[in-house]
């Protein structure tokens, strides 16, 4: 397995549905599973999964009704909904479904006691777990119950509510297109801020409008496209990749120079991934000058030193014309 | 001799104003910095001050352009190729050595020829191909989504920006090089009284 594809994938276990009956999930046997390309991967639990996807796969099921003695069609809700493309692409494919979900679903129809089991979080299996420690996990738990989202917890927030089990796919690590991994996180943030009958199931607040709020940024649309939320809204971690503090409104980053100016923040957030990885020596800032354009932020040191020195060339040309116009002045005199 | 019509020195006055704005606004945004968040203009100020002094400038040239072509002054900015590098070198030759050794300006100012062969090739680069390029990449970048995504591998907006600074950057030594030129006349004010008064004293340069 990608060891570089775990972190996230180490966070997301499950949403929605109920478990029950079953010990630790089986994440080391899809550990096992053989690493492949996602536009190529086969899961080795395609078949098994199969059996849970023929319902939970689509908005439409079907299942014989031995009473009824025929065949009945449902509309499955939209919560317990899976899209095999979006989970084949995920961080999770290589799992079975039974991997942490209860074998008890194996039986249908399922036992009503699952709903009402407890899920697990990400720290449930990954947590203390030495082979994951560059993931900092316990650091991350420790930032979101500092964060602004963790007084929600008794509403109900938890990892799930941005991370989707089913779906989630780790993103600012191995992005090959920044703008789609903004998009993709953004859609993260937006699935509640955006959506108020999400966003009412944790906050009493009655309205929420994004564009409203952010009408102070200039080229509002620019910086939604270009950016992630969590830029402005996290605290800066150094010891994991992506902050999860996210810090009260009052807080949020309003200077722009925190971002436009040379030791913009974006280094420690958007682009820490990539500036670790690549940087470039004569170039400050250089992943954001080849990523995107951040004014201020992108300098070349090139070509500050050449406009500096054609500066001074010419004030030095200057000079000495006017050394020899104040000479031949006084020679006139 | 009246050189010098109402409109042209309006012009050229706002233009000056526009650009010594627009030089210290990009300047200020350019080197804005995390610890020191004045550079000369606070960033969001800066931002938008260069806009607004963008988009003035931007219907200045428009005036410009429209002066030179309805009035007489467009014919002083047409270049002849015939002895086009004799006379530059002409004139180079005489701001460089002649006029210390007290000769005659080899291209007087007549009502006809108001630009000596240097003064009228910069002047054409500067406000036919500097200007428009100034102004086309500054558009761009006040309305990014039209930038072409990718350019070889980088980032058309950066490309863009690069264009954009760096032109603004030539066209500000161009006027710190006109300013200089300007007290190459009989007195070192005499230039930049004319183009207050509207008259050119024909013994100046």
């Amino acid at each position: 397995m990608d060891l570089r594809k775990l972190p996230v994938a180490l966070l997301i276990i499950l949403i929605c549905s109920s478990t029950a009956g079953y010990s630790k999930p089986m994440w080391l046997k899809a550990s096992r599973a053989v690493k492949q390309d996602t536009s190529t991967y086969v899961s080795p639990f395609r078949e098994e999964n199969e059996n849970c996807l023929k319902c939970h796969g689509q908005e439409k099921y079907e299942y014989t009704n031995e009473n009824l003695g025929r065949q009945v069609k449902e509309l499955m809700c939209s919560q317990r909904i899976v899209n095999r493309d979006l989970f084949y692409q995920s961080n999770h494919k290589s799992f079975s479904c039974t991997d942490c979900h209860s074998t008890q679903y194996e039986t249908f129809p399922h036992p009503g006691e699952l709903r009402m089991e407890q899920k697990y979080n990400c720290l449930d299996c990954h947590g203390g777990d030495e082979k994951f420690a560059q993931y900092h996990f316990e650091e991350i738990d420790s930032e979101y119950q500092q964060s602004t989202h963790y007084k929600l917890e008794e509403d109900g927030f938890t990892c799930w509510k941005c991370h989707n089990p089913h779906s989630y796919k780790i993103s600012i690590r191995n992005t090959e297109n920044l703008k789609e991994t903004i998009t993709y996180d953004n859609a993260i943030c937006l699935n509640c801020h955006s959506n108020f009958d999400h966003f009412k199931l944790l906050s009493d607040r009655e309205e929420i409008n994004v564009l409203s709020t952010h009408k102070w940024l200039p080229n509002q649309a620019v910086h939604f496209q270009n950016v992630r939320c969590i830029e402005c809204h996290t605290k800066i971690n150094n010891d994991i990749l992506v902050a999860h503090l996210i810090k009260p409104k009052a807080e949020a980053v309003r200077r722009c120079n925190e971002c436009h100016s040379q030791n913009s923040i974006l280094m420690a957030t958007l682009y820490k991934f990539q500036s670790k990885e690549q940087r470039r020596d004569g170039f400050f800032n250089g992943i954001i000058l080849n990523q995107s354009y951040v004014i201020g932020a992108n300098r070349n040191e090139f070509l500050n030193l050449t406009s500096f020195g054609i500066l001074l060339a010419i004030l030095a040309v200057i000079a000495v014309h006017i050394f020899f116009r104040i000479r031949k002045s006084n020679q006139t005199l | 001799m009246y050189l010098y019509p109402k409109w042209l020195r309006i012009w050229h006055l706002m233009n000056a104003l526009l650009f010594i704005i627009l030089i210290v606004t990009g300047l200020s945004m350019q080197y804005t910095d995390l610890d020191n968040s004045m550079y000369v203009v606070g960033f969001a100020k800066a931002v938008k001050w260069h806009n607004y002094a963008a988009f003035i400038l931007t219907a200045n040239y428009v005036v410009f352009i429209l002066g030179n072509a309805f009035t007489k002054n467009g014919i002083y900015y047409r270049i002849k190729r015939e002895n086009f590098w004799p006379d530059l070198m002409k004139q180079l030759r005489y701001y460089s050595f002649g006029m210390f050794k007290g000769e005659k300006h080899p291209f007087p100012v007549t009502e006809d020829r108001k630009f000596n062969p240097l003064q009228k090739v910069s002047y054409v680069l500067a406000m036919y191909l500097g200007m428009p390029l100034l102004i086309i990449s500054g558009f761009v970048l006040l309305f990014p989504e039209v930038a072409i995504d990718n350019v070889f591998g980088m980032s058309g907006l950066v490309l863009n920006d690069i264009l954009h600074i760096a032109t603004g950057f030539f066209l500000s030594i161009f006027m710190i090089i006109h300013i200089y030129t300007c007290t190459l006349g009989a007195k070192p004010s005499s230039l930049f009284w004319g183009m207050i008064s509207g008259y050119h004293r024909s013994e100046d340069h």
